[in-house]
């Protein structure tokens, strides 16, 4: 049997003996974008703490000038002799993304600066897609990284959050909440486990 | 082995034992605090459970919207009816690309299919590449824990396997240095891999994406560098709508570890430019549970691993002595459902006391299963004869009145005139470590009854 | 109204006192009584050790037994949690008799609270009392709130013994963690449960109990095993026992 006729032999064995005992069908529970929610007075507020929380840090700058500003005091861009930005104005780049076709060539970024789209408050996350970049890997890769979103793209929770992407329009989307962390050796907090060493989310209020 | 025997040599090194017990207690205090500052908690529970339910009572229809959704992405769709299928699936597409080396992010079912030493055994170099995993995997030794994988080990010990694998310093035992050092090594390992597998912890069938959550960002680079990516999952974590995810990923991290959300949430849909994106839909036993309205729940399991951070059994006795892929509360349903032979012992492995089952962020009725489960095994003839015995034996004494009079004055009688060396003996494993009641002359029906017969007395005020 | 008593099998035996300050408590709030005779056990131990067939007609036994009654009280949230919320499977959906026994079988806690509406106890009790929240009666009949559930309810245990005069609770480490008793889970898993049994009582000698208490005297007889073998300076009583000794001593809070 040829792999294709052995797949199609499998999904109709299986999707017979799941139809064989279904249970009854049970509703779906409604899930508006603004229900009964968590909101929060001050959103950013709530995202700077849970930011600080899980290791990040929230920089809120008047324009992108200033975050360009801040971001050359910053010891870890200081420090990177690879750099790459995709935001004219906030950092520059020794490596040009376009040229580059092998994502592997991105492995010595020591601080990459990219756009997020939005934040949620709730859980410090901010939303990214590879719309934004050639290659996603430059969400993973980099040493250090920063996210720059408007200022006033800040949402309460994840229901509002999925309420306005459209999650499936880009073959990578996702959620980025502080630098790469992990616990597994004897439950202590290390940061900096296979991705970013830090992270800054810049809020940037005239964009 | 039995579970018994295995929690036994665990709690024998008691500091031990404690040390284990309290790491997995942070992380439950962690959770309940995580939990406690959503004021709609309980509802996220009771729609993620309700999701679930759904999802499954329409399985047939969101698995074949998924794989049409996921196709037109662009996405090769693959079933597999076993463990055995699976693993074949992904070796033939690895043979397809040639591929040598593949980095793998956590994955239960990887491991419940046993991927890694077939790969192995196909010559294909296969490295686990969140630190928990990497450093089981440096050891020899199967995961203790699905979100914590190696939770059962010293930072010390993790010095010296890494003093030996990866030529950390001798003596070194600093998390800091360790995580830095497996950095290094695995940043290599990330470079070279030709492919990357990836479990799943949502697909979407309204998309036909899937959702990976790490900490880590380890299946992310796992995935973003080599050309194939593989990800493989079990059919019963789809979910129906994107907006199902809200529910989901607020719920899982706080269970989890106590995190507000994982560090990365990636949603894929589709392969990047000129590379490929596999899925693999594994059945391998779960049909057969949908069918059984008992365990159906099980299915509903986001394997966040609270259960096992807050059951009192597992945190004492360690992942290893269940034996079993997912060990703990769910384990104890999942594994015997799978050989209820091999497991018969898990499901007593629980004092019922339905922590599991309060903590369970998709309210699967942990510990009624348990108990169900036990129901199960006694059908089948798979409890032990002598607790079979002694059951009938109690029973045969309840149902009659007078013997159970007779027999409980015995047993006082005994108790209060037997010597010490009689009662406590290796043969009664009450006596280890415990005393017996202290035997009153009488029974409450006897002090009931001359009680009642002195209350005509106009004397006698009874406290 | 027609209240039975349900003393379980192992009280009856070796915890008469437990049954009789369950008889004191009733009496003191005017509750008329009757002991059924024939009853023995609930099924319970062999309803958790897999042995359904064995618990079946123990089951059939208790509502025989206790049918007619309006309500069925008992000392123990383990055995009225076995009657409440897992005889069903012993019989047909339909049969009203098993339903009415089942839904009228009440902890004591549960029935002076929710029944007779108590909401203070008069009396004194001058000691640290440790509670130990048994778990069926926790997570099973809710007579308080468990620290997994984020949702308030109230603590029933602490609603009777509250306003005793004097008295004092522990600040436990772990407020509902399981003592391992279990039923055959002590023995079959005698190294778990000792350990889990022996965290408990440390627990209660860091918080300073002096009395232990619990609705179930079940965690309390592998829990008093335990402090007697290891010689710890803790009293145990069931929480009926608590409150039979304090109403006998007369309140300044009573005038
Ligand atoms: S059974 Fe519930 S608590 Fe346990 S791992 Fe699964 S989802 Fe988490």
């Amino acid at each position: 049997m040829s792999s294709a006729s052995k797949n199609s032999a499998a999904r109709e064995a299986i999707l017979r003996r799941v139809r064989a005992a279904l249970p009854q069908s049970t509703p779906l529970p409604e899930l508006p974008a603004s229900g009964p929610w968590q909101t929060f007075e001050d959103p950013t507020t709530r995202f700077r703490e849970v930011l600080e929380s899980v290791g990040g840090l929230m920089v809120r700058v008047p324009d992108v000038g200033a975050a360009d500003a801040w971001l050359r005091d910053f010891e870890p861009w200081k420090k990177s002799a690879t750099r790459l930005t995709v935001i004219p104005g906030l950092g520059d780049s020794t490596l040009d993304l376009n040229s580059i076709d092998d994502p592997h060539a991105l492995e010595h970024v020591g601080f990459a600066v990219l756009k997020g789209h939005f934040g949620v408050a709730e859980n410090a996350a901010v939303w990214v897609t590879d719309a934004d970049v050639r290659h996603r890997v430059l969400y993973f890769i980099p040493q250090h990284m920063a996210l720059a979103i408007p200022a006033s793209q800040i949402v309460n929770n994840m229901h509002e959050a999925y309420g306005r992407i459209q999650v499936g329009g880009y073959p990578f989307s996702g959620f980025i909440s502080g630098p790469s962390k992990t616990a597994d050796i004897e439950q202590s907090l290390v940061i900096g486990a296979h991705g970013a060493r830090s992270l800054v989310v810049f809020l940037i209020e005239e964009w | 082995m039995s579970h018994p025997p295995l929690a036994a040599e665990f709690t024998a090194n008691r500091s031990r034992a404690h040390w284990h017990d309290k790491a997995l207690w942070f992380v439950r205090e962690k959770r309940d605090r995580m939990a406690n500052s959503v004021p709609e908690w309980e509802q996220l529970r009771e729609h993620a459970s309700a999701i679930k339910m759904h999802t499954v009572s329409q399985l047939p229809l969101y698995l074949e919207q998924f794989e049409r959704n996921a196709l037109a992405l662009g996405v090769h769709v693959h079933w597999a009816e076993t463990a055995e299928d699976h693993n074949r699936i992904v070796l033939e597409i690895l043979q397809r690309h040639s591929v040598k080396r593949i980095v793998k992010s956590k994955s239960m079912l990887t491991e419940e299919c046993h991927l890694n030493p077939f790969l192995e055994k196909n010559g294909i170099e296969v490295v686990d590449t969140d630190l928990g995993e990497r450093i089981v995997q440096l050891r020899n030794e199967p995961p203790s824990h699905i979100v914590l994988p190696a939770i059962h080990i010293r930072k010390e010990e993790v010095g010296e396997c890494f003093h030996e694998h990866l030529g950390t310093e001798k003596g070194a035992s600093d998390p800091a240095y360790l995580t830095e050092a497996a950095r290094g090594h695995l940043r290599q390992k990330f470079c070279q891999a030709d492919a990357g597998i990836t479990g799943v912890n949502f697909a979407i069938a309204e998309t036909g994406g899937i959702v990976v959550c790490t900490n880590e960002g380890n299946a992310d680079l796992g995935v973003s560098l080599p050309k194939v990516h593989i990800a493989c999952m079990g059919i019963e974590k789809l979910i129906p709508r994107v907006s199902d995810l809200a529910v989901f990923l607020r719920l899982l991290a706080r269970s989890a570890t106590g995190q507000p959300i994982t560090t990365y949430s990636s949603h894929f849909h589709g392969p990047r430019p000129g590379c490929e994106l596999h899925v693999v839909l594994v059945d391998d036993g779960r049909s057969g549970i949908i069918q059984s309205s008992e365990f159906r729940r099980s299915l509903s399991c986001i394997r966040c691993g609270a259960c096992m951070n807050t059951c009192p059994v597992y945190r004492r006795s360690g992942g290893h002595s269940y034996e079993s892929t997912v060990p703990g509360p769910i384990g104890s349903i999942l594994a015997p459902l799978k050989d209820s032979e091999k497991h018969s012992s898990l499901p007593f492995a629980c004092s019922l006391c339905g922590s599991c089952t309060d903590v369970c962020p998709v309210k699967i009725d942990l510990h009624h299963q348990l108990l169900a489960m036990r129901g199960l095994l006694g059908q089948r003839r798979l409890i032990a004869t002598s607790k079979k015995l002694s059951m009938k034996f109690v029973a045969g004494i309840m149902k009659r009145t007078w013997l159970f009079n007779l027999l409980g004055k015995f047993a006082r009688l005994s108790l209060r005139v037997l010597p010490r060396f009689a009662i406590y003996h290796r043969f009664n494993p009450w006596g280890r470590q415990r005393e017996l009641p202290e035997a009153p002359a009488k029974s409450f029906r006897q002090m009931y009854a001359d009680r009642k017969s002195t209350a005509s007395n106009p004397g006698d005020k009874s406290k | 109204m027609k209240v039975a008593l349900f003393i379980p099998c192992y009280v009856d035996q070796f915890y008469p006192n437990v049954g009789m300050a369950t008889v004191a408590v009733l009496e003191h709030f005017g509750v008329e009584h009757e002991f059924p005779l024939s009853q023995t056990c609930c099924g319970q131990p062999m309803a958790n050790s897999g042995c359904m067939p064995e618990a079946k007609p123990l089951a059939e036994r208790f509502v025989e037994v206790f049918d007619g009654f309006d309500y069925i009280v008992a000392p123990s949230g383990s055995c009225v949690s076995m009657v409440r919320h897992h005889y069903e499977e012993y019989f047909d959906h339909n049969d009203t008799r098993s339903r009415k026994v089942r839904e009228n079988t009440l902890e004591l806690s549960e029935f002076l609270t929710r029944v007779l509406g108590v909401t203070t106890v008069f009396g004194s009790f001058p000691h640290q009392v440790g509670i130990h929240q048994s778990c069926h009666g926790l997570r099973e009949l809710r007579l308080a709130s468990s620290s997994e559930v984020m949702k308030k309810r109230d603590d029933l245990l602490k609603t009777l013994l509250g306003n005793l005069d004097g008295i004092r609770f522990s600040q436990l480490a772990r407020k509902d963690e399981c003592c391992g008793f279990g039923g055959t889970f002590a023995v079959a898993e005698e190294a778990v449960s000792c350990m889990m049994g022996d965290d408990r009582v440390n627990d209660h000698v860091q918080a300073g109990t002096e009395v232990l208490t619990a609705g179930d005297m079940s965690c309390l007889m592998h829990l008093e095993g335990i402090i007697r073998r290891q010689k710890r300076k803790i009293r145990v009583m069931h929480f009926a026992e608590i409150l039979a000794e304090a109403v006998n001593v007369p309140s300044t809070a009573r005038r």
